[in-house]
C-alpha cells in the first residue's frame, strides 16, 4: 500500500515537474520584463554570454541566452518563444513565409571560415585560389603536388600526398558559409552541389563540430579542412591564405574579416559577405545576426519589453563591440554599422518607432 | 478473546486485500502507460513522416542520394551502415562475451578476481558513449589507420570498421553479464552426472552448460544487438558522415541515428525535417523487425 502510494506520488510530481518546466518555456511575453529571452547560433555564444554579462551588470537587465543551433533560434522565434533570435544565415523563403510578419535582421559581429590543412614540410599560410578550394572540395583536385597548386606556391615543397577532404558532419552555419563561397566562385560547384548548412558532398570525410574536423586534420598528413576562424586562432593552426576578388592573397584575421564588411551593404543586411569586393576583405566570411519581429506589439508583450530589447542591440552594436577584438570576433565595419543602426530604427511598437 | 482477535485479524486482511488490489492496479496502470508511451512514440514519428512520404513516397527506402539543398532525401546508404556497423560489432563482440560469461560463469563464480571482473566488464557498459567517441578519434582511428596502410586500403582511419570495434567494445558487457548469469543458473546436477560420466570440462561446457543457456545467451546477444543498432553518439565521431555508399568495410560511412543527430537541429524545410524523423520511424521499425526475428528464433530454439 505504501509502496503503491509512493509510485503514485511520484508519478504525480513528475508530471506536475513536466507541467510547471513546460509553462516557463514557453512563454516569453508572460515572464517578469526583466528577463530577456534569445536563442539561436552558437558560433556567437561566447561572445553574446560576455556582452550580456556586461549589460547585466550595467543596466540590470537580464539576458537568457540559449545556443541551440541557427535553427532552432529562427524556430522559436516563429513560435514566439524569446524575444529575439540569432542566426549565421539570413531566413530562407520558407522560414519567413512561416514567420508571416516581417523580421529584422541585424548584424552583430562577423566571422570567417578558414581553410586548414596537414602538410608536413608545407609551410604555416600556403597561398590557394577560389577554383582549387572548389576543385578540391569537388574531388577534382586529388594531389597535393598537382601542378595548379605547385604554381602558385613557389618555393613550397608541395608533397605527392593524396588530399584527403574534411567537412562537417552536422548541419552548420559554418558549412553554409562555407558552401555559399563555393557557390558564389564556381559555378559547377552551384549547380552540382549548392548552399546549405548540410549539403550532400561530393567527397570526403565529415568530423562533428570544429574540434572533430581540426582532429582530423592534424592527425591525417594531407588532409585539408575549413574551420571558424576563431578556432583556428585559438588552437594555433595552420591556415590558407585565399585570392580574393580582386586578386590579393589575404591572410584570414580579424582585420580582414572586418575589411570584408566595409562594402555597400543592402538596407536589410541579408547579405552573405563571402566572395566580397573589398579589396583588403577575406572572401570567406558571413555576419550573425540578431532576429526580431519588426512589429514589437505581439502576444501581449509590453512597450516596456520592446524597449528593452531594442536598447540591449544597439548597445551590442555600439558600446558592446569593445568586446569582439579580445574574444577573436571580428567587430562590425563602419558600414555594417551604419545599416544595423538604420534597421534598428526601423523597428516598431504599435507602428511607432521604438528608438529615436 | 478468540473472538476480538478473530476481529482484528479480518480488518488485518480486508486491509491487507485492499492494499493488494491497489497495488495490483498500480503495476497495471504502469504497464499500460508504457505501452501508450510506445504506441504513441509510433504515432508521432508516423504523423511527422507525412509530409516527407507524400513528397518521396516508398522511393526512400532505396534511394542512394541524401541533399538538402534540393530536397532529395534517400536513406539506403544510412540504412546499410547501420546494419553493417551492428552487425560487424555483433560478431567481433560475440566471441568475447561468450568467453567473459563462460569464465566468469563456469570456472571462476567466485572469488576477488571475479568480482573484479565482473565490475569492470559493468563498468564498461556505464562509461558515457561521447567518452568512447573521443577515445576511438584519439586512439583507436590512428591504430586503425596504420592497420589500413599495412592491407593497402585508402588510410582514412575512421569508417564503418572503427565504428564497429568501438561499438563491439560497447555491446559485450550487456551479452556477457546476461551470459555469466545463465551459465551460473545450470543446474548442478546436470554437470555433475556429466562429470560423473567422465566428460571434461570443456566437455560438459560444450555439451551441458551451452545447450542449457543458448536461448538466454541468444536473448544477451539481441540485446546487445539493440544497443549497436541504436548507438548515436560514439558512432557519429568515428564513422566519417558521409552520404556516399560505403565501398567496403574500411569505408567511411553514416548511420541512421547519426544522421538524425547530426542534422536535426538545423533542418531548415519541412521535407527536410520529415525525412530526419522518416529515419527514426525506419530505425524503429528495423528495431522492432529484428527482434521479432530474435525472438522467433529463441523460441524455436527453446522448442527442441
Amino acid at each position: 500500500m505504501k509502496k503503491a502510494l509512493i509510485i503514485k506520488h511520484n508519478i504525480l510530481m513528475a508530471l506536475m515537474i513536466v507541467s510547471a518546466t513546460a509553462g516557463i518555456q514557453f512563454h516569453a511575453s508572460a515572464q517578469n520584463d526583466k528577463t530577456i529571452l534569445g536563442a539561436g547560433s552558437t558560433f556567437i555564444y561566447p561572445l553574446f554570454s560576455k556582452l550580456f554579462s556586461e549589460y547585466n551588470q550595467k543596466t540590470g537587465v537580464e539576458v537568457n541566452y540559449q545556443s541551440i543551433g541557427s535553427g532552432g533560434g529562427i524556430l522559436q522565434l516563429t513560435n514566439k518563444t524569446v524575444d529575439f533570435g540569432a542566426s549565421d544565415g539570413p531566413l530562407n523563403g520558407e522560414q519567413a513565409t512561416k514567420m508571416g510578419v516581417p523580421a529584422l535582421h541585424i548584424p552583430m559581429a562577423s566571422g570567417a571560415v578558414v581553410i586548414t590543412y596537414n602538410l608536413p614540410g608545407g609551410g604555416s599560410n600556403i597561398n590557394l585560389t577560389p577554383d582549387i578550394i572548389a576543385d578540391i572540395y569537388l574531388g577534382k583536385i586529388k594531389q597535393w603536388n598537382d601542378p595548379r597548386i605547385v604554381g602558385i606556391n613557389k618555393g613550397v615543397n608541395m608533397p605527392a600526398f593524396p588530399i584527403l577532404v574534411v567537412h562537417r558532419a552536422e548541419a552548420s552555419g559554418t558549412t553554409n558559409i562555407f558552401t555559399n563561397y563555393l557557390s558564389k566562385v564556381s559555378p559547377e560547384w552551384m549547380s552540382k552541389v549548392g548552399t546549405a548548412s548540410a549539403v550532400n558532398w561530393p567527397v570526403g570525410l565529415g568530423g562533428k563540430g570544429n574540434e572533430s574536423v581540426a582532429g582530423l586534420v592534424k592527425q591525417t598528413p594531407g588532409a585539408v579542412g575549413y574551420v571558424e576562424l576563431i578556432y583556428a586562432l585559438q588552437n594555433k593552426m595552420d591556415y590558407a591564405k585565399v585570392k580574393n576578388k580582386k586578386g590579393k592573397f589575404i591572410l584570414p584575421s580579424l582585420a580582414s574579416v572586418t575589411a570584408a564588411g566595409n562594402i555597400t551593404l543592402p538596407a536589410d543586411s541579408k547579405i552573405f559577405l563571402t566572395d566580397t569586393d573589398a579589396a583588403d576583405g577575406y572572401p570567406i566570411c558571413g555576419f550573425t545576426w540578431a532576429l526580431i519581429y519588426q512589429e514589437q506589439n505581439y502576444g501581449g508583450r509590453s512597450l516596456d519589453r520592446a524597449t528593452k530589447l531594442l536598447n540591449l542591440l544597439w548597445w551590442n552594436i555600439h558600446e558592446g563591440q569593445q568586446f569582439t577584438t579580445p574574444l577573436n570576433y571580428a567587430p562590425l565595419s563602419k558600414q555594417a554599422l551604419q545599416v544595423a543602426e538604420r534597421i534598428l530604427k526601423s523597428a516598431t511598437y504599435s507602428g511607432k518607432p521604438i528608438l529615436k | 478473546m478468540t473472538s476480538i482477535a478473530g476481529t482484528k485479524r479480518e480488518k488485518n486482511s480486508s486491509g491487507q486485500i485492499r492494499a493488494e488490489a491497489l497495488f495490483k492496479r498500480t503495476l497495471v496502470l504502469i504497464g499500460c502507460a508504457m505501452v501508450v508511451l510506445v504506441l504513441g512514440i509510433l504515432l508521432t514519428l508516423v504523423i511527422e513522416s507525412i509530409p516527407s512520404l507524400k513528397s518521396l513516397g516508398l522511393k526512400y527506402l532505396w534511394g542512394k542520394t541524401w541533399d538538402p539543398v534540393n530536397n532529395v532525401y534517400g536513406a539506403f546508404p544510412f540504412l546499410l551502415g547501420t546494419l553493417l556497423t551492428s552487425f560487424l560489432a555483433l560478431i567481433i563482440s560475440i566471441p568475447f562475451s561468450f568467453a567473459i560469461a563462460i569464465y566468469l560463469g563456469e570456472y571462476q563464480p567466485k572469488g576477488w578476481l571475479s568480482n573484479f571482473l565482473k565490475n569492470t566488464v559493468e563498468l564498461i557498459a556505464a562509461v558515457p558513449s561521447v567518452i568512447y567517441g573521443f577515445w576511438g578519434l584519439i586512439v583507436l582511428v590512428p591504430m586503425v589507420r596504420t592497420l589500413e596502410i599495412k592491407l593497402g586500403v585508402l588510410p582514412y582511419g575512421i569508417g564503418i570498421f572503427t565504428s564497429a570495434l568501438i561499438l563491439t567494445i560497447m555491446i559485450i558487457p550487456y551479452s556477457a553479464s546476461l551470459g555469466r548469469e545463465m551459465i551460473r543458473l545450470v543446474p548442478s546436477q546436470l554437470k555433475e552426472a556429466a562429470y560423473s560420466l567422465g566428460a571434461t570440462r570443456y566437455e560438459v561446457i560444450r555439451s551441458v552448460v551451452l545447450p542449457f543457456t543458448k536461448s538466454g545467451l541468444f536473448a544477451g546477444i539481441l540485446l546487445s544487438l539493440g544497443r549497436a543498432l541504436g548507438e548515436t553518439m560514439a558512432v557519429t565521431m568515428v564513422i566519417g558522415n558521409t552520404s556516399l555508399i560505403p565501398t567496403s568495410i574500411f569505408a567511411p560511412g553514416n548511420t541512421m541515428a547519426s544522421v538524425i543527430a547530426n542534422e536535426f537541429t538545423e533542418a531548415d524545410h519541412t521535407v527536410y525535417l520529415s525525412a530526419l524523423i522518416e529515419l527514426g520511424l525506419v530505425l524503429f521499425l528495423v528495431t522492432v523487425v529484428i527482434n521479432m526475428v530474435g525472438k522467433r528464433i529463441i523460441k524455436r530454439f527453446t522448442n527442441e
